[in-house]
């Protein structure tokens, strides 16, 4: 389905991942973090956002371990940034699939 | 029939791990880490035999159960095997053939990217899940607080247990 977010129409599934990552930009991660609770999103948030789209490009599938080895973030900062589902949200805001896995 | 509306959300699980093998320790440690991964706040409480995944000694040496396990047909697919191949009691109690299962089965928990069990219950920690061992079964196996791994966060009473799993939304395993 269509949504319109931060002045873009962007293609979403029912919960509200964005289908097509390339749509995305830094106005859609701002108006979807809001929604999901996060105000602000501070340089950190922005380097998690970027290594997940890089991942993602990549192929490779998200688990909250790989992201504690990634030397972007700490298991407890990614839970900090993120609360209430660190892996769920930040792929959301992201602008990339739900992650799919149970680790 | 439920809506979605009066679903009301998981909001706590205390989960009590009982059993000391790989196979009786991994189901809780998963189940607690997507807990958190999900935004619900879990606590493991590990107590009797559950304990030797928090005794430093043998956290790292647990072991897959050949003996008596007549299940062990599952993990013969890792093997290149039918998952339907028989695997006679007596073969479990070879020298060796635990220790094996239990490498075998660690190696594919590895590619699946599933964390040894000491650093899942660090990985846990973390995630602000939390980790509790059982006074009483201490006592038994005769373990201080200072025998334990470091993400211990305290020993507890069945009381303070229950008293710590209490509010609305908690939901307690028994694994």
């Amino acid at each position: 389905m269509k949504k319109n977010i931060a002045g873009t129409e962007v293609d979403v599934n029912e919960e509200g991942y964005l289908t097509d990552m390339t749509q995305w930009n830094e106005a859609i991660a701002a108006t979807i973090a809001v929604e999901e609770g996060i105000p602000t999103l501070t340089d950190k948030h922005k380097q998690v956002l970027e290594y997940l789209r890089q991942q993602q490009s990549a192929g490779v599938a998200l688990t909250i371990r790989s992201m504690g080895k990634s030397n972007v973030v700490t298991v407890k900062e990614l839970y900090d940034l993120f609360p209430g589902g660190p892996l769920k949200k930040s792929s959301k805001i992201a602008g990339i699939p739900k992650p799919v896995g149970c680790i | 029939m439920s809506t979605t509306d009066d679903r009301q959300p998981i909001k706590k699980i205390s989960i009590i791990v009982s059993r000391g093998s790989l196979d009786g320790i991994y189901p809780a440690l998963i189940m607690a880490n997507g807990a958190r991964m999900e935004g619900i706040e879990a606590s493991l409480f590990f107590t009797f035999f559950g304990l030797n995944a928090l005794a430093d000694k043998t956290v790292d040496h647990l072991k897959v159960p050949t003996v008596g396990n007549s299940a062990l047909n599952m993990a013969m697919p890792m093997l290149g095997m039918p998952i339907t191949t028989p695997f006679p009691t007596w073969m479990g109690a070879l020298p060796g053939v635990s220790a094996f299962a239990t490498s075998l089965m660690n190696k594919e928990m590895e590619k699946l990217d599933i964390p040894p069990v000491r650093e899942f219950l660090e990985l846990i920690s973390d995630s602000g899940g939390k980790i509790f061992a059982c006074k009483l079964a201490m006592d038994m196996f005769k373990l201080k607080k200072e025998d334990l791994i470091d993400c211990v966060d305290n020993v507890l009473t069945v009381g303070q247990f229950y008293e710590e799993s209490a509010g609305t939304g908690t939901h307690i395993l028994f694994t």
